[in-house]
């Protein structure tokens, strides 16, 4: 499904993708972790285009395709969703219109019709129980007085709306309660099939007892430097990134 | 020599502008009968003030601290048609043109050329409201008119209201009496239809008394592709404890100049919320006065500006806080593509015994192109010390990270773009107050954002020739 080889990736000429190599294959799970500040924030946002890093070197293919060719949009069409460590707020956008917006632009890019209201609001009502979210804040603008938890419900629910086929979550696990953590966990679970990935990318191993990942790396500096079974998040957590960065430096 | 060149340069400027002045000066000297006869005595005596006013004065230049993001000589220098006899038109603008803000139910009235349009001269109301000519209520009610007439927009100040007050002879009269509520809102059509060049002057006076309440809109249209310049003053009386909610929607075309100047003198506890449109235009200038002369007086002000191509739009604003306990508050966005130019430039003054005065300043703009400037000038002169105000200005781009964050859900980059676009300008939209106009207005914004023509659904099947 995904292709990434020799990846190098920069912003205002400082490299911080230093050559990342990764497959992924239908109905895998990949975890993906490390230090703050090792580029998974950056690897996430290169996958979804964003314009602001530069890519030098390497290439990414997607369901056969060469991925580094397509737009932002493009690529969310096809099937890509970056749930974002950090949501924006965006005020005086609803998100009833933000959604709509989202899902009829995908569909007409894919060649389809565009949902009837009422077809919108009945997926709306069916995938806000997905990750409970509360009915009040679809009628707000998008993540604009959202807490913490909430934005991050926010993140599952559009992934859900959207059905991706590559999902990519950016510390989605980030600043939850227990509580919070399991909806989120349950809700990125209902959405799995044998057809989609996910990529989650997360600092610690907590996510990790309700999603279990088929690989788990570990990106440090640019580069994936272990790859390993689930297994390696729980030595991470019992050893501590130093462990990592004494194997490295 | 360099200085050569600048003073060669500034003495043609200034005889530029003299040759201007002395244009619009002969314009009423050999017109002086013509304006004279179609006048009462009393507005007569005033028109000679303002005369003598504008012989000083003159159109004003960038020199000028209030006009020095607008230059005006251009579109004062070019020849225009002057209607100073109201022309025989032999088409019957009500039954030809209908603005049908959908679903809007109001009082309509029609100007053009700064001329009264309706059948009906005056329309008396069994409440006590009287609508209509100005110049036929200044003959039949004169003690209501000479009362308010002149009284508010001083001629001796500013050229273009010395203008205005030299040569205008007509426009839109309201009259609101005590503790009534006008039943349904006013809406004055201001229509440029013609197919000649023509300068136009336009004067509205409205007076709402104490403890009255309504609504008004006032809207400008371009209807023929001529090259038009519009100098409107409207001047606006509000009782104590009365409201007033008032709309202004400009929507002209890039050959057309409007100059519009507002004054609004409030009296204790009143409440005025205005909201302007700024939709299409070559140059636009609004002046707004608020003069807040009785405690507990409250005004808010808003507008929105959409500019592209080499338009320009310059909102001017002075708000005078001259008693205690008032609040005020501003906010104007710009919107603006292409090489087009936007100006803020806004006073708010707080007397000395003004305390207790809250007033907010906001000043908010997007720039889409490189070429597109905004200039900026938000002041506060405070006299009293008990208050709290505030002012400020941005300029931007559209919010990279929300772009990206929309892409990233699929939205395309020209969609993605309408909605951060709109929803800046839905702060203003949403201000509005009648709910028919509102939704009109959100359709024409968007049509115009998504670089349609302005023009109503309605009226833009209905262009006349
Ligand atoms: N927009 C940016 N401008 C400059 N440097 C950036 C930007 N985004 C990320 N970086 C830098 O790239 C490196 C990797 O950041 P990031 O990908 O966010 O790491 P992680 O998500 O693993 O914590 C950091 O050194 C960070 O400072
Ligand atoms: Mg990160």
């Amino acid at each position: 499904m995904l292709k990434i080889k020799n990846l190098k990736a920069s912003i205002n000429n400082k490299e911080i993708l230093k050559g990342i190599n990764l497959e992924v294959k239908p109905g895998e799970v990949h975890a993906i972790m490390g230090p703050n500040g090792s580029g998974k924030s950056t690897l996430a946002a290169v996958l979804a285009g964003n314009e602001v890093f530069e890519v030098t070197e390497g290439e990414i293919t997607y369901l056969g395709e060469d991925l580094l060719n397509l737009s932002v949009e493009k690529r969310a069409s096809k099937g890509i969703f970056l749930g974002f460590q950090y949501p924006i707020e965006i005020p005086g956008v609803s998100m009833v219109n933000f959604m709509k917006s989202a899902v009829n632009e995908q569909r007409k890019t894919r060649g389809e019709e565009p949902l009837t209201a009422s077809a919108f609001l009945k997926l709306m009502r069916e995938k806000k129980e997905i990750v409970e979210l509360e009915a009040k804040l679809t009628n707000r603008s998008v993540n604009e007085g959202f807490s913490g938890g909430e934005k991050k419900k926010n993140e599952i629910f559009q992934m859900a709306m959207l059905e991706p086929k590559l999902a990519i979550l950016d510390e989605t696990d980030s600043g939850l309660d227990i509580d919070a953590l399991r909806i989120v966990a349950n809700g990125i679970n209902k959405l799995k099939t044998k057809d989609n990935a996910t990529i989650v990318i997360t600092h610690y191993q907590r996510l990790l007892d309700y999603i279990v990942p088929d690989f788990v790396h570990i990106l440090y500096n640019g580069r994936i430097v272990k790859t390993a079974g689930k297994e390696l998040a729980l030595e991470l957590e019992e050893k501590g990134y130093d462990w990592i960065k004494s194997q490295i430096d | 020599m360099e200085w050569g060149w600048g003073e060669a340069l500034k003495n043609n400027q200034m005889k530029d502008i003299k040759d201007i002045n002395q244009k619009y000066i002969d314009l009423y000297t050999k017109n002086k009968d013509i304006l004279h006869s179609n006048s009462s005595e009393f507005v007569n005596q005033i028109r000679e003030k303002a005369f003598g006013a504008f012989q000083t004065l003159g159109i004003p230049t960038k020199s000028n601290e209030e006009y020095k993001y607008t230059d005006l000589s251009n579109t004062f220098s070019k020849d225009y048609t002057n209607y100073l006899n109201k022309k025989c038109e032999n088409l019957n603008i009500e039954s030809i043109f209908k603005c049908d803000v959908i679903n809007l139910d109001a009082d309509v009235f029609y100007l053009s050329k700064g001329w009264y349009q309706n059948t009906e001269k005056i329309k008396t109301y069994n409440n006590g409201v009287i609508i209509g000519s100005l110049k036929a209520v200044s003959e039949k009610y004169p003690d209501i008119f000479n009362k308010h007439y002149s009284k508010y927009a001083d001629c001796t100040k500013d050229g273009l209201v010395a203008l205005n007050t030299s040569l205008a002879q007509d426009g839109l009269f309201i009259y609101v009496p005590k503790n009534v509520k006008a039943e349904k809102p006013i809406q004055l059509i201001n229509l440029l239809l013609d197919n000649n060049d023509e300068f136009s002057n336009v004067r509205n006076l409205f007076i709402i008394e104490d403890n009255a309440k309504v609504d008004i809109i006032f809207c400008n249209d371009s209807l023929t592709e001529n090259t038009f310049l519009t100098n409107s003053v409207t001047e606006i009386f509000v009782g104590e404890n009365a409201h007033l909610n008032y709309h202004k929607v400009q929507n002209d075309h890039n050959k057309s100049s409007n100059i519009s100047s507002t004054f609004i003198h409030q009296s204790a506890n009143s409440n005025v919320e205005s909201v302007t449109i700024s939709l299409i235009g070559g140059l636009i200038r609004n002046n707004l006065t608020v003069v807040l002369d009785g405690k507990g007086a409250n005004n808010n002000t808003y507008g929105i500006s959409l500019a592209d191509k080499k338009q320009h739009m310059d909102n001017y604003s002075f708000i005078h806080h001259k008693e205690a306990h008032c609040d005020s508050a501003q906010l104007f966005k710009n919107i603006l593509d292409d090489s087009a130019t936007g100006a803020f430039n806004g006073k708010v003054l707080v007397d000395r015994n003004a305390q207790k005065t809250n007033a907010l300043q906001s000043n908010k703009n997007i720039l889409l192109a490189n070429n597109a400037k905004m200039n900026t000038k938000p002041q506060l002169i405070i006299y009293a010390d008990d208050v709290k105000c505030s002012h400020g200005a941005t300029v931007g781009q559209l919010d990279e990270s929300a772009m990206f964050y929309m892409r990233a859900r699929g939205i395309g980059k020209k969609e993605a773009k309408m909605l951060l676009m709109y929803a800046f300008a839905f702060e203003i939209i949403g201000k509005i107050k009648v709910e028919e106009l509102r939704n009109n207005i959100e359709d024409l914004v968007i049509r115009r954002l998504n670089g349609e023509l302005g023009l109503c659904k309605n009226c833009s099947q209905r262009v006349i020739n």
